[in-house]
């Protein structure tokens, strides 16, 4: 058996009188590319946001590695969905990335070169160094989204979170980020995903878990990506007929 | 300085609502001492001024009424009853009564030397935590959420700022008053913003336009009679945010729309270069004459335009005929080109 990346028991999360996740239980293997998939307001956020300690459970626990994620937080970076900010925030793109270095350097302690190098050598993985000191406001979506991937790989992870790190970019960005994540795999990182084009699901990622307030299902895309999960999870007669 | 935080968390009417909500603290130090010693009746303040932000806080977050309601409920029930309170104590039998009403629209000539070092010292602590925290501050100033998973405690960080800008509201009563304290805090600010974007020079800039205003209109009001330095200090804050959103490079109105006409002009002169040279095209010799009638078929096409194109030698025009020049032909070829090297 691989090491478990992500071990989360019984996780529910309300934030009226709705639980908004039931009873997650849900084990992610090291060193998968995996995506959370399902309907709008099934969770998948989230579920990440919870993980990470953002929002409160009612019920349930979270460890990274055996321990709890206070404790394994160096080992974990977080990319926002991109609408989250206010992009007309004055600072520049390398600003942003630096952000990445502040975990590690802790309180009142500032950034200095060696920080910086990390930054722009981020900036560079994702194609984004010529705009080092353009001002965030003046990026497209795509490169905005950029940044954030910059920012979340100077931390130096060992599991990724992502939310909807596709949205709304082009199709020269999806296949730059896809191509990143792929690279990250293979350096033996685990990345989770929260995915809305199904139809890019079994080129993209090797796990997947199916969610809608309950898990639905969780495992290899070869093995559970059918028309049997996908209709459970969105309700209606799905199909995407895998090619064989 | 700390407006541009209040600012950029687009909080900007929380300033407004922690200086009113400062006023029933004023008057129950002084009905409690009764006494009018600046520094108690600060303290009061400064106590209520927090109670207001934090029951403003626990709305929002408790309830699902959005920030501005929150913000509005709380500044007018503290307002009122502040009202209630100074319009009672001015019916009672306290020679010392007179004069509260002064932190209504503030009197910066009622300072004495002890206010102006006790608001020397508070600006250094500010400076100083602003400087120790700046990381942090942008950090949760930008994203929130990201903020919390790097491990910072950003309740901390929140209460930290949002205390410093109580404070800061709160010395700035005696001079400005509780009426007028918020566009003291959020002038300098918006017309920071509207010239840098770096967060950096934007406090520092903020810092300088607020200090400034303080001393011009001091001057100012000190020079005449009758006028209170409050309103001439929110007046003088208030020309520079007029020219800044007016005369700023990269966001002013004026820079913002010469840069569009121009833009439009030179986008025009290069359509009728290209319309030129789609029927030049069609000749063996470029220079072949056309007439100029029928440029006329081409929308925006004027004799200003074509008089701009002959100065910069892309055309020749001899009597009603107009040809290309080698020059007007090659740069029209790479017309498209060109732009898109431009806007990188």
């Amino acid at each position: 058996m691989d090491k478990i990346a992500v071990k989360i028991d019984d996780l529910t999360v309300a934030y009226n009188y709705k639980p908004v996740l039931w009873d997650i239980d849900l084990e992610i293997p090291e060193g998968v590319l995996m995506a959370i998939v399902g309907p709008n307001g099934a969770g998948k956020s989230t579920l990440i946001k919870s993980i990470l300690g953002i929002l409160k459970p009612i019920a349930g626990s979270v460890s990274i590695y055996g321990k709890s994620y206070e404790k394994q937080r160096s080992l974990v970076a977080y990319v926002p969905q991109k609408g989250s900010v206010d992009w007309d925030f004055p600072t520049t793109a390398l600003d942003v990335v630096m952000m990445g270095t502040y975990g590690s350097l802790g309180w009142i302690k500032r950034p200095k070169q060696k920080e910086k190098k990390a930054a722009l050598e981020a900036l560079e993985k994702v194609g984004m160094l010529s705009f080092k000191n353009r001002q965030i406001s003046q990026l497209s979506g795509g490169q905005q989204q950029r940044i954030f991937l910059a920012r979340a790989l100077v931390q130096n992870a060992s599991i990724y979170f992502m939310d909807e790190p596709f949205q709304g970019v082009d199709a020269t960005t999806e296949i730059a980020i896809i191509n990143i994540l792929k690279e990250l795999r293979k350096a033996g990182k685990t990345l989770i995903v929260v995915h809305h084009d199904l139809q890019t699901v079994p080129e993209y990622f090797d796990w997947v878990t199916f969610l809608n307030v309950k898990k639905i299902a969780t495992g290899p895309v070869k093995d559970i990506f059918n028309d049997d999960n996908l209709t459970k999870t969105y309700g209606i007669n799905y199909k995407v007929s895998i090619q064989e | 300085m700390l407006g541009s935080f209040a600012v950029l968390r687009k909080q900007s009417l929380l300033g407004d609502a922690i200086s009113h909500a400062a006023l029933p603290g004023i008057a129950i130090a002084f009905l409690i001492t009764g006494a009018k010693d600046s520094n108690i009746l600060l303290i009061g303040a400064l106590i209520s001024g927090l109670i207001g932000t934090f029951w403003i806080r626990g709305i929002i977050s408790k309830t699902h009424l959005k920030s501005d309601t929150a913000l509005g409920l709380i500044l007018s029930l503290f307002f009122g009853f502040g009202m209630l309170l100074l319009t009672f104590i001015q019916k009672q039998p306290n020679a010392n009564q007179a004069g509260l009403d002064k932190y209504l629209f503030g009197q910066a000539a009622t300072l004495v030397e002890s206010d102006v070092w006790l608001m020397a010292i508070v600006t250094g602590i500010c400076l100083i935590v602003l400087l120790l925290f700046w990381k942090e501050f942008k950090l949760l100033l930008f994203d929130a959420d990201y903020t919390k998973t790097l491990g910072f405690n950003t309740k901390f960080i929140d209460i930290l700022i949002t205390t410093f800008i109580v404070i800061a509201i709160v010395l700035g009563l005696q001079t400005v008053g509780v009426v007028l304290m918020s566009a003291m805090l959020l002038a300098p600010a918006a017309a920071a913003r509207q010239w840098t974007n770096s967060l950096g020079i934007m406090v520092v800039l903020a810092a300088i336009f607020g200090a400034f205003s303080g001393v011009v209109g001091t001057a100012i009001s000190a020079s005449q009679n009758n006028l209170s330095t409050g309103p001439v200090i929110v007046l003088v804050a208030a020309v520079f945010v007029l020219i800044s959103f007016l005369f700023s490079p990269s966001r002013g109105l004026l820079f913002r729309e010469i840069r569009f006409r121009k833009n439009r002009r030179d986008l025009k002169l290069q359509k009728t270069l290209s319309f030129m040279f789609n029927i030049a095209k069609t000749h063996e010799d470029i220079s072949h004459p056309h007439t100029i009638k029928i440029l006329n078929n081409f929308q925006g096409f004027t004799r200003k335009t074509l008089q701009k194109l002959v100065d910069q030698n892309y055309v020749t025009i001899s009597e009603n005929m107009w040809s290309l020049t080698p020059k007007g032909f090659d740069s029209a070829a790479n017309l498209y080109n060109q732009n898109q090297n431009q806007n990188e």
